[in-house]
């Protein structure tokens, strides 16, 4: 299959995202990642410490694709401030917008992501904002400009799936952007979920990170991607309440 | 001079934003700049300009590497 992903006139060579977040160490991340065939990965901006954990991860990445965030961010301000020290960072002007509205369920407060989605889209970043599985806010977001939007499966790192299957048909439907599913994927499964339900990608990292074997993980999230997205392509048969004989009728041995 | 360093107070005797940063980072033995990035504040400041920017009582700077995120 060629029909590739493409955001912002780049065609991306995979359709899952992942996250470069938690995995035991970092030559598990690396081996996962090449695993999972993903060439976008997502990055955090966090202050500098002397401590320096993980300060590695961009050079061990070198040849991938990054999409920083803003994780953590609790207003516009302070999004559009890390989207901006990001871009300088790393020399793209792709961008994962996050704002959080609760701490405790990591929901996005929506009256910021849009107001953040305005403003650095108008500073020229390619915006793909993390949000709820709302079909308004998606629509809003795409009017604003948004590159692709990307709702939430179900909490972040929840491992849950797509908590509401309709919502997301919905939104892929009347989506005019790719719509990449953020979020709360647990296992391959929820994956080819979140794909038949008309998604253009997928994005995820606990699933791997913490995974018994994030490497295997890797390579199952790979070909439930894919097998999702052919499974969607293909159109699958109508749903039926009553058995339908596979094997013809005729010819049958005995009486 | 009293600057405000990823939020905590400093005193620092580093005339640009170029000398702060080899003071904040010299013991991290970085190769280049690549995956860093410095707002003074509230404005990035890009890197090629770091040495001609000088800093003042006061001033809040924000010195950020790219993460591990998801």
């Amino acid at each position: 299959m060629t029909d590739a992903l493409t955001i912002a006139g780049v065609t991306l060579s995979s359709r899952l995202f992942i996250g470069t977040a938690g995995y035991p160490n970092q030559r598990i991340m690396v081996d996962a990642i090449a695993a999972s065939g993903a060439d976008l990965v997502t990055l955090s901006v966090r202050r500098i410490s002397l401590q320096g954990h993980g300060s590695d991860t961009v050079r061990l990445l070198a040849g991938r694709r990054f999409l920083p965030n803003t994780a953590g961010c609790e207003t516009a301000r302070d999004a559009i401030l890390t989207a901006q020290l990001a871009r300088e960072a790393l020399g793209t002007d792709w961008i994962k917008v996050e704002v959080i509205g609760d701490r405790e369920t990591l929901y996005p407060d929506v009256g910021e992501l849009l107001a953040a989605t305005r403003e650095l889209v108008d500073d020229g970043f390619v915006v793909l904002p993390y949000c709820n599985d709302d079909p308004v806010v998606c629509a809003r977001l795409a009017d604003l400009g948004a590159a692709a939007v990307m709702p939430m499966g179900s909490l972040i790192g929840s491992g849950m799936g797509v908590a509401n299957p309709g919502n997301l048909e919905l939104i892929c439907a009347r989506s005019p952007v790719p719509v990449i599913v953020d979020a709360g994927i647990g296992t391959a499964s929820d994956a080819v979920i979140a794909m038949e339900c008309g998604a253009s990608g997928v994005l995820l990292n606990t699933a791997v990170a913490k995974a018994d074997d994030p490497v295997r993980m890797a390579h199952a999230m790979r070909y439930a991607v894919k097998a999702g997205w052919n499974a969607r392509q293909a159109g699958r048969i109508a749903r039926r309440g009553r058995a339908e004989p596979s094997s013809p009728q005729l010819g049958l041995v005995g009486s | 001079m009293k600057l405000i360093v990823n939020g905590q107070e400093r005193d620092s005797a580093a005339a640009t934003l170029d000398a702060l940063w080899r003071e904040e980072t010299a013991e991290l033995d970085l190769p280049n700049t690549k995956g860093f990035a410095i707002a003074l504040n509230g404005k990035v400041v890009r890197q090629p300009d770091w040495a001609k920017t000088s800093l003042s009582d006061d001033d809040r700077v924000e010195i950020i590497r790219a993460f591990a995120g998801g």
